[in-house]
């Protein structure tokens, strides 16, 4: 019997990780995410034994996550932009330290405090590394609640796998959003004691030491060529994308999480004028899925990428479609949501009208 | 079917939980839903809105700039969505409030006398599901059964003593939709 209820997507995000067996939960409220942890702060403690704890700050929060996630524990945190930022740091650090986690940023609109209207203004920190030093982590757009559910699973799954920390980029509107979803079963908290992990030191092995100092150099760049290759298998590995009617589309959309929704729409708009438009969502931004954009670029003739910000994932699409096609850029900031009819327009004026 | 919904007036109306019980009645008959809230600072005192969608296949867009249906609680939103109202469409207002009403001639416009109706029953907070019963005896996408088990699930244990009362004016609301609308 399918379990389906209506839901927040941070809700969402809160009861996934209750029902994968997350074992802590450390974050500081922040509009528009605040309600994974009030959501957990109700349910998660009494159900399943799992910690949740409101930090004195996103800093602590952070490094909460770091000492927890040491121990080989499941441990999530969520917050929105500013919050995330003051993670940054410590993201690194777990990074390098090559510490399994999951993160979720509800992006608001920025820069600085900015609004509490969605956004998709974290893109390059997402992506391209928010924190200092060559690290990358795992990031999952989703584009509806059912995948606010699906994707903490994943994450769990790619963050031990991987040992890496993975993110979840959404935004506040997908945050506050109800939409049918469907749960999967609760999961046990399980604990084995992983062999990387400190979790008291037995006389069969040497001491586990987790650090992201090392003072020599050359050891340094061996840790960076060890994640450098990581990376790479990553990228062979773990790319995801969906395509949206793009069999026999001449124009393709480019766009993650709630936006490609929209476009979707816009899409239809298209067809029902006659103007034959596909939709191309990754549904990981790193890694970005650039082979299967590329092979997409030889088949149309344009592509239209919407985002949330002033232009942040259209580099990656530029450097997929390597200036095989034209790829025109319409965004929105601060907050502001894109109307399918401002997508099909934009896309009209710079390709269809054009050529008339 | 899909039918894209706007409700909106001032908070406290009852404006985001009508559109909950809706969707949540929607999951109930096995559709599927949207439910998108106004949630920046219009929320803190000042004017709310929701887009509810319910499909029968999957919903792209949860927000939208056109709707099948408006259902506006006051006059700033009735100023506001009256043009957002596509052609054919419907729109429902609360009428004890409104001072210059609707002039659109190219759609269905149904004036409600919802609050005066919820003091007749004792409870102004039912006003939202008058408005409910009114918008469901014209466009009858969801059953009965359905709009009473999804009540059940927006509404805490605490309140479900409640529910009958709100079937009173669910129905109340319908039968003032069929005398305004013959």
């Amino acid at each position: 019997m399918k379990e389906l209820k209506l839901m927040k997507g941070n809700e969402a995000l809160a009861e996934a990780a209750i029902r994968c067996g997350c074992d802590a939960y450390f974050g500081y409220p922040i509009t528009p995410q605040s309600e994974v942890l009030e959501y957990l702060s109700m349910e998660a403690h009494s159900r399943t034994g799992m910690l949740v704890l409101q930090a004195e700050s996103e800093v602590a929060a952070i490094n909460m996550i770091y000492g927890a996630a040491g121990t080989g524990k499941k441990v999530m945190t969520t917050s929105s932009s500013p919050g995330i930022s003051l993670m940054q740091e410590g993201i690194s650090y777990i990074a390098c330290a090559e510490l399994p986690c999951v993160l979720a940023n509800v992006v608001r609109g920025g820069p600085g405090l900015g609004t509490i209207q969605p956004s998709q203004g974290d893109y390059f920190q997402a992506v391209k590394g928010g924190g200092h030093g060559d690290y990358k982590l795992i990031v999952l757009a989703p584009s509806t609640v059912q995948e606010m559910v699906d994707f903490v699973k994943l994450a769990f799954n790619l963050a031990f796998k991987w040992r890496n920390p993975v993110m979840i980029l959404t935004d506040g509107a997908l945050g506050q959003m109800m939409e049918k979803v469907e749960l999967f079963p609760q999961e046990e908290r399980t604990f084995e004691p992983l062999p990387w992990a400190t979790t008291g030191k037995p006389k069969s092995r040497e001491r586990n030491f987790i650090t992201s100092l090392h003072m020599q150099a050359d050891a340094m760049e061996e840790i960076n060529r060890h994640l450098q290759a990581k990376y790479k298998k990553i990228e062979e590995e773990e790319t995801m994308f969906e395509e949206y009617m793009c069999d026999d589309a001449e124009y393709i959309l480019t766009a993650y999480g709630l936006v490609a929704r929209i476009c979707q729409k816009a899409a239809q708009l298209a067809r029902e004028k006659g103007i034959k438009v596909g939709v191309f969502r990754p549904k990981t931004v790193f890694p970005f899925p650039t082979g299967q954009l590329a092979k997409l670029a030889g088949k149309v003739k344009g592509i239209l990428d919407v985002e949330m910000n002033a232009g942040q994932m259209v580099e990656d699409v530029r450097l997929a479609v390597n200036g095989k096609i034209p790829v025109e850029f319409h965004g929105r900031m601060g907050g502001v949501i894109p109307s399918p009819e401002e997508v099909l327009h934009k896309l009209e004026e710079k390709f269809v009208g054009g050529k008339a | 079917m899909t039918e894209e919904i706007i409700i909106a007036g001032f908070g406290g109306q009852g404006v985001l939980s009508m559109g909950q019980v809706l969707c949540y009645s929607g999951v109930m008959e096995n559709k599927e839903v949207s439910w998108m809230p106004s949630y920046g600072p219009e929320m803190r005192g000042g004017t709310a809105n929701c887009m509810a969608i319910i499909s029968d296949s999957l919903i792209s867009s949860p927000i939208l700039t056109k709707f099948d249906t408006v259902i506006a609680l006051n006059q700033p939103s009735l100023d506001k969505f009256e043009s957002a109202v596509k052609p054919g469409g419907l729109l429902i207002y609360e009428a004890s409030t409104i001072l210059n009403p609707p002039t659109r001639k190219d759609i269905t416009i149904l004036p409600i006398e919802a609050t005066k109706e919820a003091s007749n029953l004792n409870n102004t907070k039912i006003m939202n599901m008058i408005v409910l019963g009114a918008f469901l005896k014209l466009k009858p996408i969801i059953s009965m059964d359905n709009i009473l088990k999804g009540l059940k699930k927006v509404l805490p244990d605490r309140y479900h003593h409640l529910i009958p009362l709100n079937e009173t004016a669910i129905k109340k609301g319908m039968e003032l939709a069929s005398k305004v609308a013959n």
